[in-house]
């Protein structure tokens, strides 16, 4: 018994006053050394994207994106950021928030001095900063092996991966109260998935598809950020265009913030 | 009492689950107590009584339905960030991810913890020293429970929150964690506590209410509580004599009697005075009282009567 500490008990004296953001930090590290003992998890976020690629290279290269203006290598490594934004976030971090709440780990997290965005933030802090440094290696990779260009608008790529982050991220806590464990979270990851490999311009780029489709998929939460991110790196977005996608990725971001404050859940149902 | 000086002061608090009307359910309804600097007080109930649901509003985890919490002058919910550095909270059942080691979860405590102690003093304080690299899925339910005290008692607060903190420990574990909170008490901690264990009520609570259906029905001192309930003696008749035999039972100061298969049962408030009777009238008589057994009430059998025949008994 360390008694010499004794005497400091109850006096509330503080003697390291924690910020938001260092609370994040030791949660994210505790999140990181989890997701390192999960292999599963980490295969998910390490490996899929590459799967992806690959399996989607073989059957897209039958696809006729005359109508794209952009080569087939162009068109699935913008896709491509869809890919790494939907695995290793959105279905990662569904898993991660269904095991934290079955696990009571959010319900105990929050009798701490952690507000509740940050137990979220700090819980999806590795996920979020491996999704961005592969969206970094996928452009270093194309440039340097692809021989593709530069990014044209830089700024539009790094809006692009922001907002794809704060979009997948309250989405992935919303959907959770639809799942109990974390197996069923990656089932219930899979419509959002489809739709958006299919719809999103990630398999097959808008340019590519029929107007009234285009239309309609331009409506998918996915759409708006891997069109900012693709106009950021191949470049020759208008304009009005770029507005649009922003204003669309805004406006499914303010909707999963308000299902999570809505419908998430700290503990699980009883 | 000085209402200035109550740390958590509680007024008709009340709690609703589900929707209102028939099919929701109130868990907790218009209970009010106060609890003083330096106090520990026991909240004392059958499962379902509305204990966790109450200290769960305490700990500003939820908003009350109607009534009052203040812990430190503060709303637990509302003024969240200017209450949580000075409490410690222990749930009932809390969660630790599965695959942290004990070391790598207190670590990630600690960074959410003003003022928290260094990892080996923490675990000093519960006896988890050795445990310190194992993963928490390999713990035992009493070892996750002194972790979730360690955890609790990190940030050395003013105020502790523990609901049943000794639910599933081995009879050591829970002496010492007895000694742990006595301890802290006496440094100065204010300690609101909830238990099925009565002993533990008994020993450690400086005050104590217990609660039914939602309801306080009776609070005090332990003392005071165990005071209104009579004392009682046992014994078995000798033979040949009977109950009638015995000095006149008013006198004695007896409340009630009844007898069954020669045993004898009188109980009484006035101990002292019904067992002198009782044995003086043994020595006159020449007679051998065998298995005589005289006690006070206690909190079992006060808590008994109050909380309802289907109380569940002292261990579980």
């Amino acid at each position: 018994m360390a008694t010499e500490t004794a005497s400091a008990t109850g006096t509330g004296v503080p003697t390291g006053t924690t910020t938001a953001a260092g609370r994040a930090l030791a949660l994210g590290r505790a999140e990181l050394t989890l997701l390192g003992r999960n292999r599963m998890a980490l295969y998910t976020v390490l490996l899929t994207p590459v799967l992806v690629i690959y399996a989607v290279s073989s059957g897209a290269r039958k696809l006729d994106l005359s109508g794209s203006g952009m080569s087939f290598k162009e068109a699935t490594m913008t896709g491509a950021f869809g890919y790494v934004l939907i695995f290793v976030v959105y279905c990662n971090l569904m898993s991660v928030f269904t095991a934290r709440r079955e696990e009571l780990v959010l319900k105990r997290l929050r009798t701490g001095e952690a507000g509740d965005l940050e137990i979220l933030a700090g819980t999806a802090l590795p996920s979020l900063t491996i999704a961005v440094a592969q969206c970094a290696l996928l452009v270093t990779a194309g440039m340097a092996w692809l021989h593709m260009r530069i990014p044209a608008r830089p700024d539009l790529l790094v809006a692009g991966v922001l907002l794809g982050l704060a979009l997948l991220t309250p989405l992935a806590a919303a959907c959770t109260a639809f799942t109990k464990s974390s197996e069923t979270a990656q089932l219930a990851a899979m419509p959002l998935v489809m739709v958006s490999m299919l719809g999103s311009g990630m398999f097959c780029p808008l340019e590519a598809m029929p107007d009234a489709l285009a239309k309609a998929c331009s409506l998918l939460p996915m759409t708006p950020v891997v069109q900012l991110m693709r106009d950021g790196w191949l470049g020759g977005a208008s304009t009005a265009g770029t507005l649009g996608h922003l204003g669309a990725a805004l406006a499914w971001t303010a909707v999963a913030v308000f299902a999570v404050r809505r419908w998430f859940r700290w503990e699980p149902r009883r | 009492m000085d209402v200035g000086d109550g740390v958590i002061e509680v007024s008709e608090l009340r709690r609703r689950y589900g929707q209102p009307g028939a099919e929701g359910f109130e868990a907790v309804r218009d209970v009010s107590f106060s609890v003083r600097r330096g106090e520990l007080f026991a909240l004392l109930g059958t499962n379902g009584a509305g204990k966790t649901s109450t200290v769960e509003l305490l700990e500003g985890l939820a908003r009350p339905t109607g009534g009052r919490v203040r812990v430190l002058g503060h709303d637990p919910y509302e003024e969240r960030g200017a209450v949580r550095p000075r409490m410690g909270v222990m749930l009932q059942e809390g969660g630790f991810p599965s695959d942290l080691t004990v070391a790598e979860t207190v670590r990630m405590w600690a960074g959410c913890t003003t003022g928290a102690r260094p990892v080996g003093e923490a675990l000093g304080l519960v006896g988890l020293e050795a445990r310190r690299d194992v993963r928490i899925k390999q713990l035992s339910g009493g070892e996750r429970r002194r972790l979730d005290l360690a955890l609790a008692l990190l940030g050395r607060p003013e105020v502790l929150f523990l609901d049943e903190p000794t639910t599933g420990l081995d009879p050591e574990a829970r002496h010492t964690t007895w000694e742990l909170v006595r301890r802290l008490r006496d440094e100065g901690t204010t300690v609101l506590l909830t238990t099925h264990y009565l002993e533990e009520a008994e020993s450690l609570a400086d005050r104590l209410a217990i609660m039914r259906e939602g309801r306080i029905v009776a609070s005090g001192t332990p003392g005071q509580v165990i005071g209104a309930y009579p004392a009682r003696i046992r014994f078995a008749m000798p033979t040949g004599w009977f109950v009638g035999d015995l000095p006149p039972l008013d006198a004695l100061g007896v409340l009630r009697h009844q007898e069954s298969d020669g045993r004898v049962e009188l109980q009484t408030t006035e101990l002292q005075r019904t067992l002198t009777g009782l044995l003086f009238w043994a020595r006159d008589k020449d007679v051998e009282l065998e298995g005589l057994d005289a006690r006070t009430a206690s909190l079992e059998e006060a808590f008994l009567a109050i909380a309802g025949a289907s109380a569940p008994g002292r261990g579980e």
